[in-house]
């Protein structure tokens, strides 16, 4: 089974997952130029392996939660191309990337996965880990730092907010990731799981506002 | 690449319209067009996020679309063509990564080409101009996201930015001040109808950068000869309908609503037949949305008549923001043997005039 992985939830990242194992994979640091980036990534991708796109088993893509303008950008690369090339498409919570590398390194128990959502708050899961494979139980949310559970916790919210949160070493500094992401979509898919839409998990709301009433001068 | 007569397809997503048109040459073959206008109307105006997530949506259905009225599978294409900028960031980016993806998915060439030069494209398209542009051209852009003055030497290659807004676009005054008025939104549609019902010398509202020191000479011009401000009005406006209050009588709505439109007309206008005037310029073509406006055709009309100005007015469904102008600017670049842009640019959300394509 051949899966083109996308994820652009924080860094933009691409990779391509022939049965379980990534063969090619692409990550970009800069959280910024995700709509720059990201397609001259998938076409490198496929050139290096001499793979037309029409040959792909599955597209699977991050879903989020993430900033909301790089998100769309993987999203819209993602379902473009399954549209054209007539490939299933896939969404996975952007989260389970991470933790699907957390639970092989924790082995069993609960853990949390915690992502920065900027204005002092992450986007947060908690997971639990059983035979190294990760069950999400709770989440995905936003919030302050200080309001998750005492757990375990893997991501770059973790590594942001030290004081709050109780972070795995190693592990405080990862985004979520598209080869980690194609291995979670592998696995689920083999198992005969379901995987998700690719509708976008904002969490919140535009920060629009509807105007109040014009004030009226008195007098 | 087919340079003769190019099938090219055009994606728009630089405001609240996401677009997909379909041109052969200069023939428009499809313009479908998905807008979350609906969505902005509580807010009384654009919402940039709101934008973005209504483009993303509206992206594959808007392009399944276009190939069906079009009658053309993507195998046909020749060439594909952006909106790269100027418009709302996040909404471009849209846009932008679903090109990128179609020409990479399809192995098409892709062209990211600037909104406005499109919004100018358009003249191109099916009997606007059937001889092919004229030479000494120029265009006036209105809409809620622009308000510029263009001198076209060439489609491709050479346009120049006489005159712009410094601060509000016209669309965007007509917005707020129809708030003030307690109209709704979209502003222009609904001030028009009211100002019908109105005396537009009954209140002399300021027009912007009209002053000697702004305007200047044609020999010696000012800072801002062919520049507008609509600011300054939107606030005349307030104050006027504040006065009325104080004084506890209610505001002549229709009134203020003509006055208003007057001033926004005027001036847009006179700004216009002048930069023609001292540029040469004998053809003008109208774009964008405000084109809609009634008071604006007839003034824009009537002043390009007395001044010798050849006015052109494209249909309205191309002068709002579509994908078919991005198409047509599109298939011209290629018919100009212009070389693609690639899949590697980024969006340039204050991308200028002089750059047509990337
Ligand atoms: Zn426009």
């Amino acid at each position: 089974m051949l899966i083109l992985s996308l994820d652009t939830s924080a860094a933009a990242s691409a990779a391509l997952v022939r049965d379980g194992v990534v063969t090619g994979n692409f990550a970009t640091e800069d959280t910024r130029s995700h709509a720059e980036v990201l397609a001259p990534a998938v076409a490198g991708l496929l050139a290096r392996e001499g793979i037309a796109g029409t040959a792909l088993d599955a597209i699977v893509v991050g879903v989020g939660p993430g900033p909301f303008t790089g998100l769309r950008a993987g999203l819209a690369t993602a379902r473009t191309l399954a549209y054209v090339w007539e490939v299933p498409l896939h969404g996975v919570m952007s989260l389970d990337s991470i933790a699907e590398d957390a639970a092989a390194h924790l082995g069993s128990g609960e853990f949390l996965v915690a992502t920065d959502a900027r204005r002092k708050e992450v986007y947060w899961a908690r997971y639990r880990a059983d035979g190294g494979l990760p069950d999400l139980l709770a989440g995905p949310e936003v919030g302050a730092p200080s309001s998750l559970p005492s757990l375990p916790a893997y991501g770059k919210g973790a590594g942001l907010y030290p004081e709050e949160l109780a972070g795995v070493d190693g592990f405080t500094d990862v985004h979520p990731s598209a080869a980690a992401l194609g291995r979670s979509a592998y696995r689920r898919l083999t198992a005969g799981l379901d995987l998700l839409d690719t509708s976008p998990l904002y969490l919140r709301e535009s920060d629009a506002r509807v105007p109040g009433p014009r004030k009226r001068a008195t007098a | 690449m087919n340079r003769d007569n190019p099938l090219v397809l055009g994606i728009e997503s630089s405001c609240d319209e996401t677009g997909v048109g379909i041109v052969r040459g200069t023939q428009l073959l499809a313009n479908t067009v998905s807008s979350s206008m609906d969505e902005h109307v509580r807010f009384g105006g654009v919402i940039p996020e709101i934008a973005s997530r209504a483009h993303l949506d509206a992206f594959v259905p808007t392009l399944r679309q276009a190939l069906a009225e079009a009658s053309v599978t993507l195998a046909d294409v020749d060439a594909i063509a952006v909106t790269s900028g100027p418009g709302l960031s996040g909404a471009l980016m849209v846009g932008v990564s679903a090109a990128k993806a179609l020409a990479l998915a399809t192995g098409k060439p892709l062209y990211a080409v600037n909104h406005l030069v499109a919004h100018v494209g358009v003249g191109v398209l099916d009997a606007a101009f059937p001889e092919g542009l004229p030479p000494n051209l120029g265009a006036l852009l209105v809409s809620g996201g622009h308000t510029e003055i263009l001198r076209v030497n060439s489609l491709t290659s050479d346009v120049e930015l006489l005159g712009c807004t410094i601060d509000d676009a016209a669309g965007e005054a007509y917005d707020k001040v129809a708030r003030i008025l307690g109209l709704g939104y979209p502003g222009g549609p609904a001030i028009d109808r009211l100002a019908a019902e109105g005396d537009p010398k009954a209140i002399r509202f300021p027009r912007g950068l009209t002053q000697p020191k702004y305007l200047g000479t044609a020999e010696q011009p000012g800072p801002h000869r062919y520049d507008f401000s609509f600011s300054g009005l939107k606030t005349a406006v307030a104050r006027c309908v504040e006065q009325y209050e104080a004084d506890g009588v209610k505001p002549p709505v229709a009134d203020i609503a003509a006055s208003f439109q007057e001033a926004v007309v005027d001036v847009i206008t006179s700004k216009a037949v002048l930069a023609c005037r001292e540029h040469g310029i004998t053809s003008l073509l109208l774009g964008g949305g405000v084109a809609a406006n009634s008071r604006l055709r007839t003034l824009t009309g009537q002043r390009c008549a007395a001044a010798g100005i050849t006015l052109t007015v494209p249909p309205l469904s191309l002068c709002t923001d579509n994908g078919a102008m991005v198409a047509a600017l599109g298939a011209q670049i290629v018919m100009d043997g212009g070389e693609p842009t690639g899949i590697g640019f980024a969006t340039d959300s204050s991308l200028p005039v002089t750059s047509v394509y990337a």
